[in-house]
This record gives structure tokens, sequence and C-alpha cells, in this order.
């Protein structure tokens, strides 16, 4: 197995020098483009802050030069941490704090913001070619050495950063391509910015295959017409995008006229998929594989995947599935082991975890935490607070263990109410917030059903203590900046309603 | 044009729909905005705009957007 994972690069580089690596709507590169490229720019890294394994901050443009900042990074013997300059200045400065980086990156057209001292900052004119090393700093790396850190929203608001080991990636694409089979010329239609962990995927399967990566700018995510003459001028046939992206081709009827033409592989994470989402998809482009995919980005993608049969119940659930191999996906509640079919807490064990948070030794201790089930040597688990239960040898993801609510004296998942109403006919997405006081479930809904005929429909299916108090109809969820529904914001217009 | 900008400013309040000639190429509308807004358009106009108005050149401003929601209405 490789130890860094610029071997990819390596060996596409040797089979396909000539075939295109990378390419956004302005800009193609050919592998031996890309390996000139980083060779001389990861040079350049090295000579002026050493490879001693230094956080490089990388300001994103979601297009080529992101991905070569990366690689460059990499080759010079440090790690990126990629950084969306949109965010709020307070956020940015959040994080720069965390990393104190050693150099920003930062391309022509970044806003660098203030809170970033200007001696750090190298523009996009001074990646000038430097002459290669005589040897490749990341050869004498090891497979436990950071290659990123990718910030998420810590539920405290106070950003964490997880760091990756290059063994963590690398384990992730073979397991991949154990499992899928992806072939040596596959196209890859990047939707997830570079500062999400979902498009560490698309960056390194597509390397390791010898295939193509496409980035797909935003903008053609608002208008699927532009977006569809891009996937088929391009010829993707692979794409892994978060389910939001999916719902806003749906909510679109994006395929109503022309559709993609190359689409082979389907897969999508993030949060759960609606039942009607991926109906409206498979009617559309009824010959894909779909695959639902599941983790935290503290365990480097995915752990679990679920490759959608054909003659599945659609009105069901999709599963999160199985592990993948050499990694360990199982349930606990508190230190023990739950009983069959119970339901509990997901934890993850295997090569796939991340090393921590970057520069937070007690958030670390509290997430990464020793299996309880091991009493005689060290083996380091992470606790995803996600409860999962299996059903016919199949894990289901049944929400956030904070939304686990305790109601007349049962412990309710909020999220399988929701669930439960996503199947009901006219409801498009549905969420739940429980109200403490009172006490007392409230669902909202979006959807062309009648409130009346959505409680009927959990009637026939929930048990009575899970019922909701009230059913809302709303034209409209608040959303969160990633696209998720902002359950804070619907638990506010509750009580604001309420006054 | 009025009822037009109540519309747009309650799907994205902290856009300045009347003064803002590029939203769409400023970046300043994303695609859960156009989501929300083409819905609520659908909604309120009684139109449905399709995949082939679905374009930049119909969402960069509100003075495009209402002349879009016109020619819709005419074609009705």
């Amino acid at each position: 197995m490789p130890h860094h994972v610029l071997t990819y690069l390596e060996e596409s580089f040797r089979k396909y020098p000539n075939r295109i690596a990378l390419a956004d709507a302005k800009t193609s590169l050919t592998y031996a483009q890309v390996h000139a490229y980083v060779t001389s720019f990861g040079s350049g890294i090295h000579r002026r802050i050493g490879g001693e394994g230094r956080p490089v901050a990388v300001c994103l443009r979601h297009n080529v030069y992101d991905v070569l900042a990366f690689f460059s990074v990499a080759y010079s013997g440090n790690f990126y941490v990629p950084v969306d300059t949109a965010l709020p200045a307070d956020r940015i400065g959040q994080m720069m704090e965390t990393i104190a980086p050693a150099a920003v990156l930062a391309g022509e057209g970044t806003r660098v913001p203030d809170t970033v001292p200007a001696e750090l900052v190298w523009r996009q004119e001074d990646w000038a070619c430097d002459a290669p090393l005589p040897e490749a700093p990341w050869k004498r790396a090891k497979d436990t050495d950071v290659l990123y850190v990718i910030f998420t929203s810590g539920s405290t608001g106070v950003p964490k950063g997880v760091a990756v080991a290059h063994r963590s990636v690398i384990d992730m694409a073979e397991q991949f391509c154990a499992v899928f089979g992806f072939p040596e010329n596959a196209v890859f239609g990047n939707q997830a910015p570079f500062d999400f962990d979902v498009s560490v995927k698309d960056i390194y399967l597509s390397l390791k295959v010898g295939g193509r990566l496409e980035i797909l700018e935003k903008k053609l995510f608002s208008f699927p017409k532009l977006l569809i003459e891009r996937l088929n001028e391009r010829q993707v046939d692979t794409v892994i995008w978060a389910v939001p992206a999916l719902k806003i081709m749906s909510a679109l009827d994006a395929f109503a006229a022309e559709k993609p033409l190359y689409l082979r592989d389907i897969m999508f994470s993030g949060e759960v998929m609606p039942p009607k989402t991926l109906a409206y998809w498979q009617e559309k482009i009824p010959d894909a594989r779909y695959v639902n995919l599941y983790g935290p980005t503290e365990i480097t993608c995915n752990c679990t995947y679920y490759i959608v049969e054909a003659d599945r119940n659609p009105e069901e659930n999709l599963p999160i599935g199985t592990a993948f191999p050499n990694c360990s996906v199982f349930l606990l509640e508190g230190d023990e082991p739950v009983a069959e079919g119970e339901s509990g807490e997901i934890c993850v064990a295997g090569s796939c975890l991340a090393l921590g948070y970057y520069n937070a030794q007690e958030q670390t201790d509290a997430a990464f935490v020793q299996n309880p089930l091991r009493k005689c040597l060290r083996e380091t688990i992470y606790r995803t607070g996600d409860i999962g239960r299996v059903c016919d040898g199949k894990l289901l993801y049944m929400g956030r263990r904070d939304a686990q609510i305790k109601h007349m004296g049962h412990r309710i998942e909020l999220s399988e109410i929701e669930l439960c109403a996503n199947t009901a006919e006219g409801v498009s997405v549905s969420a739940c917030v429980y109200d403490a006081d009172v006490p007392r479930i409230v669902l909202f809904y979006q959807g062309s059903a009648e409130e009346k005929a959505v409680f009927a429909h959990l009637r026939g299916k929930l048990p009575k203590y899970m019922l909701p108090a009230a059913v809302e109809k709303r034209e409209n969820f608040p959303q969160t900046r990633t696209g998720k529904i902002d359950r804070k914001a619907l638990f506010a217009s509750l009580v604001h309603k309420e006054n | 044009m009025e009822k037009l900008l109540e519309i747009l400013e309650d799907c994205c309040p902290d856009v300045d729909f009347a003064a803002e000639k590029n939203l769409i190429d400023n970046g300043i509308l994303e695609s859960l905005d156009i989501v929300m807004i083409v819905n609520e358009l659908a909604q309120q106009y009684d139109v449905r705009i399709g995949v082939e108005n679905l374009v930049p050149e119909n969402f960069n401003s509100a003075e495009a957007i209402l002349a879009l929601l016109e020619r819709l209405q005419g074609e009705e």
C-alpha cells in the first residue's frame, strides 16, 4: 500500500501522462502538467517553509488551482487547510488562530481577510516556477503524517479542525475502489466545495484510478440547463454529491427536457435522502447505480455504504448499509453493546479515523476514545453522536443523539417521526422539534399534503406517544449555510408564534 | 414591481433586490435561493418556470425576473 497520496499522482502520471487529470470551466491540465506544476511549486514551498509538517492555508476558488495547491503542499512535506474566504471574518479568524499557518496561499481574485498577517500571504503571481528539488521531500514522509485539516462546525459554535493523515485517505481510496470498481478512465463531477470532506473522494479517487476530476462551479447548480450541458459535454460518469445538490435538481424538475447522458454512478451523503428525491432521479436516470454513503469528517468521508437495490420498497427510508472493508462500525449504549435490533450510538474504529482535532486536545479526547469493549489493549474509536439500528443486517440511521428526547416517559428519536412523515403522500420534507416546556412534539413539513392527512399517515404508523401534538405546513424551511434545515430557527419561529 | 420585490425580499431578506443588477454573476444568489424563489413565484404568479427559462440572464436582477414573469404570463 502506498504511504503518501502523491504515489497515486506518480502512478497515474507514469501510465497516462497525456490524459486530462484536472479540469474546470476554463482550464484543463494533463497528468504531465499537473506533475510538473506540483514538483515545481512543491519545491518552492519547501524552500520557503521547510517540510516539517507545518500548516498551509489555501484560500479557495473552487478551480484547478486549489487542487494543485493541495498537492504542492503535500509534496513539500507539509499539510493543507482549505479556507472558504466568503465565510464571516470572525470565523476565519478562529480558524487561523487554531492552525497558526506557516503560509496562506491566495490566488487571483481571492479576498484575504484582514485577520491574516500580510507577510504570510502568497499571491498567485508568487507561485512562480521553482526548480525542482533534487529529492522530492514527500518521499521521506510516513503514512501517519497529516495530509489536511478540514474545519467542521462544532455544535458549540467554535469550528473544529479535523486532522486527517495520508493513511486514512489512502484507506478510503483503496476501499472505495475495491467495493465500487471505478474504471481507470472514470470522470468525476465534483460538486462539493473543497472545504467539505465530500470533495476528498472526488480528488483522490480520480487521482488513484487515473481518471479526470471535473470541477463543477457552484453557479451550475442554480441552472440545471447549464449543469446538464457541462456534464454531457465533459462526459461526466461519476458523481459523489451532497444530498442537497440532488434535492435541488428534483425541486427544479431539472431533467424535464434534457438529461445527463453518461452518469453511471450516483452517490450521495451528508444528510438523509428523501425518498421522493431518489424516486425522481431513478425515474429520469434509471440505469445508474445509486449509492447511499454515511460518515462524518472524523472518519474520513464514509464508513458505511448501501447500494440501492432495484426491488426495494421506495416508500421505505434508505439504510446506510454495511461497513466498508478495513473498518468496524458498531453500536454502543453508553459503554455497552446494544442488544440485537436495539438502537445505539454509531461508533467507528479503523485506519479511517482522523488523528483528532487540531490544537484541541480536550475536544479530541472527548470524541476519540478508548473502545470500552477492549479491556487489554489500546484501541481508539470515534463516537459519532449519531444513533443507528440494525435491521435485516443493514444499518439504519436514526438521527442525532442530541435529537433524542424523553417524552411521556419514552425515549424518542425525533428523526424517526420525520422519516415516517417523509413517506406520506405530498410531503417533500419534514422537521420535528420538541417543545419541552409544554411538553409537546411539533412537526413541520413542506409539500402539497393537508395537515390532517399527514397526521392520519403518522397515526397509522407510529406508536401513540410519538405522535406530534401539532402538524404545521410551511412554505419554506429556514436553512443553514450548508443547506441543511435550521432546526433552531424553526423552533424559534414556533416560540415566536405562541407569543 | 413592488409585489415582486416584496416576494423576493421575503425569500432572501439580506439581498437588496432593488439595487443589485448582478445577482447571479456576483454570486449573491445561490442554488437554494433560486429553488426558493422559483417555488414562490410559481405560487404567487401561477406560472411554471421550466428548465429552459432557468438561465442566469433571467435572474440577474429584479427587472429581468419581472420580464420573465410577464413573458410567461403572456404565453398562457
